[in-house]
């Protein structure tokens, strides 16, 4: 039960996008089309939970053991460069075409703030390692059904007549901004 | 007054190229918070452009962004250590948005666009021009936030440690203002957005 909490708090009420304004670049630069949206998605919840794994086991069996919790930053940076590489190896070789697709977004997933955000949370907040999965996966899906659901919004917003200085992000921000105090009063 | 104002605001990193939304959303909710923020960023950006315009010639275009990360999270962890020691207030305040600079798009951005091709001293003008205009937006959205959220301007409460003055105003309390929702995210990313316009407006003189 309290996993499931942990899940749905992670997925809505504390949606990563729209309440930790994490991973916002890509949310505000990389939506604009529906498909790009749900690829990008996949591929950050892949990095985040196999991260997620190796930043937990790092962080408790050699990080506090010597000490050095101070070098967190430096050493889970290194972790997520990793996988990021990995996965690019992996998508070039078995799924060539969502490669293409995804272009310069793939290694630039590396300083998207969503995947650090998630990890540095999990670590912050203390959680046992089936709990750091859990939340890993729900900010994950919560993070992928906002951009999506956004990049549907977005498009209709562009066809819309509105005002020259408000074009763009102003006008993203601002509709992110109603998604987010419906978001809050969900549960 | 002309010209202060299109040096900052023309090329601004927050405004025009929404770069590192991320801590300009999430830390500005009491003034204090912004403007330390701010100047973190300022020395960070000025610290990790000299470095990389330093070491320019010896790093191959391949492993760029590797490198770049490992020196910006070096200064970055630096500063954490710093911070936890002299103000844990302010630690606690900023929560995971100080390692998550590390991430922060204007610092790789303006390390990978610019200083990794120009010499010392114009890439220590330029990090020095995007730090202070980011310094600059992120003092008006905070100031803004903690005046319709909570009526008050906080300067120094969390860092009264260091400096051995508390200084907070309170402007207003009545029934319309203070309201909440400047303080909750959904306010953050309204109020960032009409300022966004609102800026645009005034500097490029459209509608």
């Amino acid at each position: 039960m309290e996993m499931f909490t942990i899940f749905t708090t992670a997925l809505i009420a504390e949606n990563i996008i729209l309440t930790k304004f994490l991973g916002i670049c890509s949310f505000i630069g990389s939506s604009n089309k529906e498909k790009n949206a749900l690829g990008m998605g996949i591929t950050v919840t892949f990095v985040v939970l196999i991260s997620t794994i190796f930043t937990y086991l790092i962080n408790k069996y050699i990080l506090i053991p010597t000490n050095s919790t101070y070098l967190q930053t430096l050493f889970f940076i290194l972790v997520i460069a990793c996988f990021v590489q990995i996965t690019e190896l992996i998508t070039k070789k078995y799924f060539n075409n969502l490669y293409k697709s995804l272009g310069i977004y793939l290694p630039l997933i590396t300083t998207n703030c969503a995947v650090f955000g998630i990890i540095l949370t999990n670590i912050n907040m203390n959680y046992d390692f089936i709990t750091s999965i859990i939340n890993s996966l729900g900010s994950c899906i919560g993070f992928v059904f906002v951009i999506y659901v956004f990049s549907l919004i977005r498009e209709k917003i562009d066809k819309n007549n509105i005002i020259n200085s408000l074009k763009g992000v102003p006008i993203a921000l601002i509709t992110a901004g109603i998604m987010a105090l419906i978001f809050s009063r969900i549960i | 007054m002309r010209k202060i104002f299109k040096f900052l605001f023309n090329d601004n990193p927050i405004l025009i190229f929404t770069l590192g939304l991320c801590s300009v959303l999430a830390i500005t909710t009491t003034f204090e918070k912004s403007y330390i923020m701010g100047i973190i960023i300022l020395i960070v950006l000025i610290l990790c452009n000299i470095i990389t315009s330093i070491i320019k010639k010896i790093v191959k275009e391949e492993i760029r962004i590797p490198v770049y990360i490992i020196i910006i999270a070096t200064i970055i962890t630096i500063i954490q250590i710093f911070i936890s020691r002299y103000s844990p207030n302010l630690y606690k305040a900023f929560g995971i948005y100080l390692p998550l600079l590390t991430v922060n798009c204007v610092l790789l951005g303006s390390c990978l666009s610019y200083a990794s091709s120009h010499s010392i001293k114009d890439s220590f003008l330029n990090a020095l021009k995007n730090g202070l205009g980011y310094l600059v937006v992120i003092s008006i959205i905070g100031f803004l936030r903690e005046l319709l959220g909570s009526g008050k301007i906080t300067i120094m409460n969390d860092i009264s440690l260091l400096t051995g003055y508390r200084f907070i105003i309170d402007v207003f309390n009545n029934d319309i203002l203070p309201n909440k929702i400047f303080l909750t995210s959904g306010g953050a990313f309204i109020l960032l957005g009409l300022v966004m316009g609102i800026i645009r407006k005034l500097n490029r003189g459209d509608n």
